[in-house]
């Protein structure tokens, strides 16, 4: 039965399946640039320079406009410098950043939900600039030869720079997307035998990791400063002197990784203890692995590094204790700052709890189609044929997104009769990853989390791959005594 | 553009698949080259640094010592062997074909076959020696096990979904 009355917490997937105004517009823009920069800005190729200031004349109106118009005609003629690289860039994100807003307020319509408002604060991280040079030096010159003109000694080019980042944590945004982003350009060099490029991925990650070099864009920690970075950090990062105090309902846990690193991200609902609304809010926790350490190895990786993951495991709450939390609604974890609570049921608290619950806005410069990772609760759907049906629209299930080590199937999927999970967005269409299912199991409705095993677990199967992966890892570290510390 | 060009969450790089470590601690496909670590078999304190180069499949085999591998007279060494086998098992043998430029035909792209197809060509010993490169890298891949965790949210993670779907 569909309610189509105001707060109702009924998802009206129709109108996820309407198209959204002006976005097929500004996307031909940014494929317009990514197609120029596929093909290399050293030699730009013919029309490049058109699309070039297609992507200035975008953003022509706007503060960048001056700087984008001259680095576009710079580019256009192959002369392009770092600067006018990092002004492209943040042109192609600004782009995005309001197709984001668009499909944001698209899906706030659609699940009735209130979100903050970007409350314009922000701190600048003293991060070392000749790092950063040394990326943004990387970057540019992946830029001038474009991916069809990449080789394995330029995209090699990024491992010591990476090297050098991945210990200070306060660099892990960047070196993380940079370390993804070099093993992908290196599995597929010489690009010059390319079959087909994956055009606005890369484009994506090149043009993130582009303004990620920008002093102060990626800055979320403690230092306060004020300088000329100050502008870009207002945008980038996020306030860090809230605090909140109250009782966290895990409802399910995303998992990201590449080959050299894996973060769990687990998705909850804050209930304030001074009776304020409840808020969506997000843990995580990650680190970098050997590529080799896969499945349930990752688990173990994170494991020992946040209470929380525990407590999901166990279905249970946690108190906190003035935890910090950003404006973008990410808690910042510490594990003296929580205690294990009661029992809690995520299913309970999708059905009761989430409908009420205000989200967070996402920071300026972070703002993106893929960025988007709603959590809803859904029920009295079909799904036939890998789509999940409802109220008169159609999310595309995307089951690809679940962990490796996870009891959750396509066929339980494919079986279950509600479902928390993430609403996403790429290339045109609303899909919908599932966090966890009520299935019949032997005829019995069961709850089965993707991230269940994240813990943990007594099942035949999942006590295997532990094993199996601990001996991995065992293996590795027994290794690295020997020859790490010779 | 095709869709597949409009992703932005397209997955290029399939995971590693499991495997066990012990006998060969570390493969990869890097600079050209299906490169790695292998075990002694009689020494535990003794590695080999193996390699065979896309193309022309030119191979080397010696102790992170620069010590020859008695083994690797004009042919692959037991080594080298195994080396190629675990990259079977971690990457697939159609990545580790496609990367070493190794025509399948209709072959099934198992570890023997793409062995067997690489020995029709008779590959030389390589003139590069890429040991001391390749125990470099080795290392760096360990000292990923020493990096600290954060709890600080990389939100560039959300374009790296893990993959249940070979690529």
């Amino acid at each position: 039965m569909v309610r189509a009355v105001e707060g109702s917490g009924v998802m009206r997937a129709d109108l996820l399946v309407e198209p959204v105004a002006g976005c097929d517009e500004a996307l031909a823009v940014v494929d317009g640039f990514d197609r120029a920069l596929a093909g290399g800005l050293l030699r730009p190729r013919a029309g490049a320079d058109v699309a070039l200031a297609a992507l200035a004349d975008a953003v022509g109106g706007t503060p960048l406009g001056p700087l984008v118009t001259e680095a576009a005609e710079k580019a256009g003629a192959g002369v392009a410098g770092e600067e006018d690289l990092v002004a492209l860039a943040g042109a192609r994100v600004a782009i995005l950043g309001s197709v984001h807003d668009a499909l944001v307020a698209r899906l706030d319509e659609a699940t009735w939900r209130t979100r903050e408002v970007w409350p314009g604060a922000g701190e600048v991280t003293q991060q070392s600039a000749n790092l950063l040079a040394a990326a943004r030096s990387w970057l540019a010159d992946v830029a001038r030869v474009g991916w069809h003109g990449m080789d394995h000694e330029l995209v090699a080019g990024a491992a010591p720079v990476v090297s050098v980042m991945l210990p200070d944590t306060g660099l892990r945004r960047l070196a993380t997307l940079l370390d993804g982003f070099a093993a992908e350009l290196a599995a597929s060099c010489p690009g010059a035998t390319l079959e087909r490029v994956p055009v606005r991925r890369w484009a994506d990650l090149w043009s993130r990791a582009m303004l990620l070099t920008e002093p102060g864009a990626a800055g979320s920690r403690t230092v306060t400063g004020a300088g000329p970075a100050d502008v870009v950090a207002a945008a980038g990062s996020s306030s860090t002197t809230a605090t909140v105090t109250g009782r966290l309902l895990p409802l399910g846990i995303d998992l990201h990784e590449h080959a050299t690193a894996v973060q769990a991200q687990i998705h909850a609902v804050l209930e304030p203890a001074d009776g304020g609304a409840p808020r969506l809010v997000r843990a995580s926790v990650s680190v970098p692995k050997p590529d080799t350490v896969v499945g349930m190895g990752v688990w173990q990786l994170l494991r020992p590094h946040m209470s929380l993951i525990a407590a999901f495991s166990e279905g249970r709450a946690m108190d906190l204790a003035d935890m910090p939390i950003t404006a973008e609604g990410d808690l910042r974890w510490s594990d003296d700052k929580a205690r294990r609570s009661e029992p809690a049921d995520p299913f309970a608290a999708a059905r009761l709890v989430l409908p009420t619950a205000t989200a967070a806005c996402t920071a300026p410069l972070a703002r993106h189609p893929a960025r988007i990772a709603e959590l809803v609760f859904l029920e009295g759907y079909k799904v036939a044929d890998g789509v999940l049906e409802l109220s008169g629209g159609r999310l595309v299930l995307d089951t690809d997104r679940i962990p490796e080590a996870s009891p959750l199937t396509p066929e339980l999927v494919r079986a279950s009769t509600s479902c928390i999970g993430l609403v996403r967005w790429d290339a045109g269409t609303f899909t919908l990853q599932p966090l966890a299912v009520e299935a019949p199991v032997k005829k019995k409705a069961t709850a089965v989390h993707a991230g269940a095993w994240a813990g943990g677990t007594a099942d035949k199967e999942g006590v295997q791959a532990e094993k199996a992966a601990a001996e991995a890892v065992t293996v590795l570290r027994e290794r690295a005594g020997k020859l790490l510390r010779k | 553009m095709s869709e597949w060009e409009e992703l932005s969450g397209v997955r290029v790089l399939p995971a590693a698949r499991p495997r066990k470590l012990a006998k060969v601690p570390f493969v990869e496909l890097a600079d050209g080259r299906l490169q790695g670590v292998v075990s002694s078999g009689s020494d535990i304190e003794r590695v080999y640094v193996s390699s065979v180069a896309a193309g022309d499949f030119a191979f080397a085999c010696s102790t992170n010592n620069n010590r020859p591998c008695g083994g690797v007279r004009g042919a692959f060494c037991k080594h080298i062997e195994a080396m190629i086998d675990e990259a079977v098992v971690q990457y697939g043998g159609q990545r580790v074909a496609r990367y070493l430029h190794v025509d399948l035909g209709s072959m099934a792209p198992n570890a023997t076959d793409i062995r067997s197809l690489m020995d029709q060509v008779r590959p030389s010993a390589s003139a590069a020696k890429p040991a001391a490169q390749v125990f470099s890298r080795f290392l760096r891949h360990l000292a990923y096990l020493e990096l600290e965790p954060t709890t600080e949210p990389l939100p560039e993670l959300q374009w790296f979904a893990p993959s249940r779907a070979a690529v």
